[in-house]
């Protein structure tokens, strides 16, 4: 499919440019130009399609669904991470939704299964996986970040933290039975296109500085010359790419070009991956919006238990991929 | 006409509240636009996905950026 993208790259770079083939500048600018054109189109693609389909999985049916279940535990946390795939929120929507959830009864455990899910399966991190390593990797990555999801809900459910959320939380007095907007496929299909379009606005920036990163590295650095280092050798290799990539903060699409490039360059792919996942699940923004509903020590065992996620996922990918 | 925006001030929402005013000077209509930020006020809405927009105590949309021209079709709604 990007066959026409390579050969435009090669033509633009060492055809009009005229730079060599085995030059560093060459090779990075070629990679810079192929990735930008591939990664645009991806995930204009992945984004329009996933956009489409969780328009018919809104958080307020999903929340019904999980309040109602009465039933076993297990199926409710199960359920509240599949969920958490397909159900949009963004960011500044995570304390709203965090109180709309408790406040209609569903189990904090479960909610916090949800929360977890949401960010730690991104979809269009999920997407772009798909494009660039193919099936294997992606379904090794959806099912770590919902098994995550599902115990560490669990967990937080059996440790009775309710005392831990802020008291307002659970004084409010809100209208749980909002009418859920049923628009046309027609209707579906323009929302889709508006939010892919604004999306793609707001993370262009990240895209573009991802892959320039990636660019230099393909150009500069050569391959496989971080495996002594970051390779499946070194035991904390994990650990320390969770720690660089907490406090960093990008979108998943920005990342992706980048852990192509550390696997090319030597660095495990489950090292790889669980440097992205720490970088767009754990950010400092979210944190700041999640205290406005979470008392510190609930929050830092949050945090503790999905750095926990994180560092388990990026073993087990290192593990599992020979 | 009271027009609310609700939301907790991301970027989300300050479109919303532009694209709400343009509507307004659109639809010819006196109206009042409202920013509610408040998280309590929001939820009592029943809102659980920000941007919302509330035109005369009634949520017509959450959770996205309506165009200028879906507010001028709500404002017609309910004048």
């Amino acid at each position: 499919m990007f066959v026409p993208v390579q050969r435009f790259a090669d033509w633009l770079v060492y055809g009009i440019f005229g730079l060599a083939k085995d030059s560093k500048l060459g090779s990075a600018l070629n990679f810079f130009v192929f990735d930008t054109i591939k990664i645009f189109i991806l995930l204009f693609i992945i984004i329009y399609a996933i956009t489409f389909i969780r328009s018919f999985f809104p958080p307020e049916k999903t929340r019904k669904i999980l309040a109602k279940n009465k039933g076993s535990v297990l199926l409710g946390h199960i359920l509240a991470a599949l969920l958490g795939i397909v159900t949009p929120f963004c960011s500044c929507s995570a304390v709203p939704l965090f109180i709309g959830f408790v406040e209609a009864g569903v189990p904090l455990g479960v909610t916090f299964s949800y929360l977890i899910a949401a960010p730690m399966v991104n979809e269009v991190a999920l997407g772009l996986l798909y494009g660039m390593f193919g099936i294997k990797i992606a379904l090794i990555y959806v099912i770590s970040g919902e098994i995550i999801a599902i115990v560490s809900g669990i967990i937080l459910g059996k440790l009775n933290l309710e005392k831990h959320v802020e008291g307002y939380v659970y004084e409010m007095n809100i209208n749980t039975e909002i009418e859920i907007p049923d628009p046309t496929v027609k209707e579906r299909l323009i929302d889709s296109l508006n939010f892919t379009k604004d999306l793609i606005k707001k993370i262009w920036l990240y895209v573009i500085i991802g892959i320039a990163i990636g660019g230099f590295m393909h150009g500069w650095i050569p391959n496989k010359a971080l495996a002594p280092y970051m390779g499946k050798g070194n035991p904390f290799a994990v650990f320390i790419a969770v720690a660089v990539g907490v406090p960093l903060y990008s979108n998943a699409a920005g990342i992706i070009p980048l852990v192509s490039e550390l696997t090319r360059a030597g660095v495990a792919m489950g090292t790889a991956l669980s440097f992205m996942m720490a970088v767009t699940a754990l950010s400092v923004p979210e944190m700041i919006l999640l205290r406005r509903v979470l008392k510190p020590k609930l929050l830092a065992i949050f945090i503790t238990i999905v750095g926990l996620g994180i560092l388990f996922t990026g073993y087990l990918f290192n593990f599992i991929i020979a | 006409m009271v027009i609310k925006i609700l939301g907790t001030g991301c970027s989300n929402c300050k479109k919303l509240e532009a694209n709400a005013k343009e509507a307004v000077s659109k639809a010819g209509v006196s109206a009042q636009v409202v920013k509610v930020e408040n998280i309590k006020d929001i939820m009592a809405y029943g809102v659980m996905r920000t941007p919302a927009i509330v035109i005369n105590e009634k949520v017509k949309a959450f959770g996205k950026v309506c165009t200028v021209d879906e507010i001028v079709k709500f404002i017609n709604e309910e004048k």
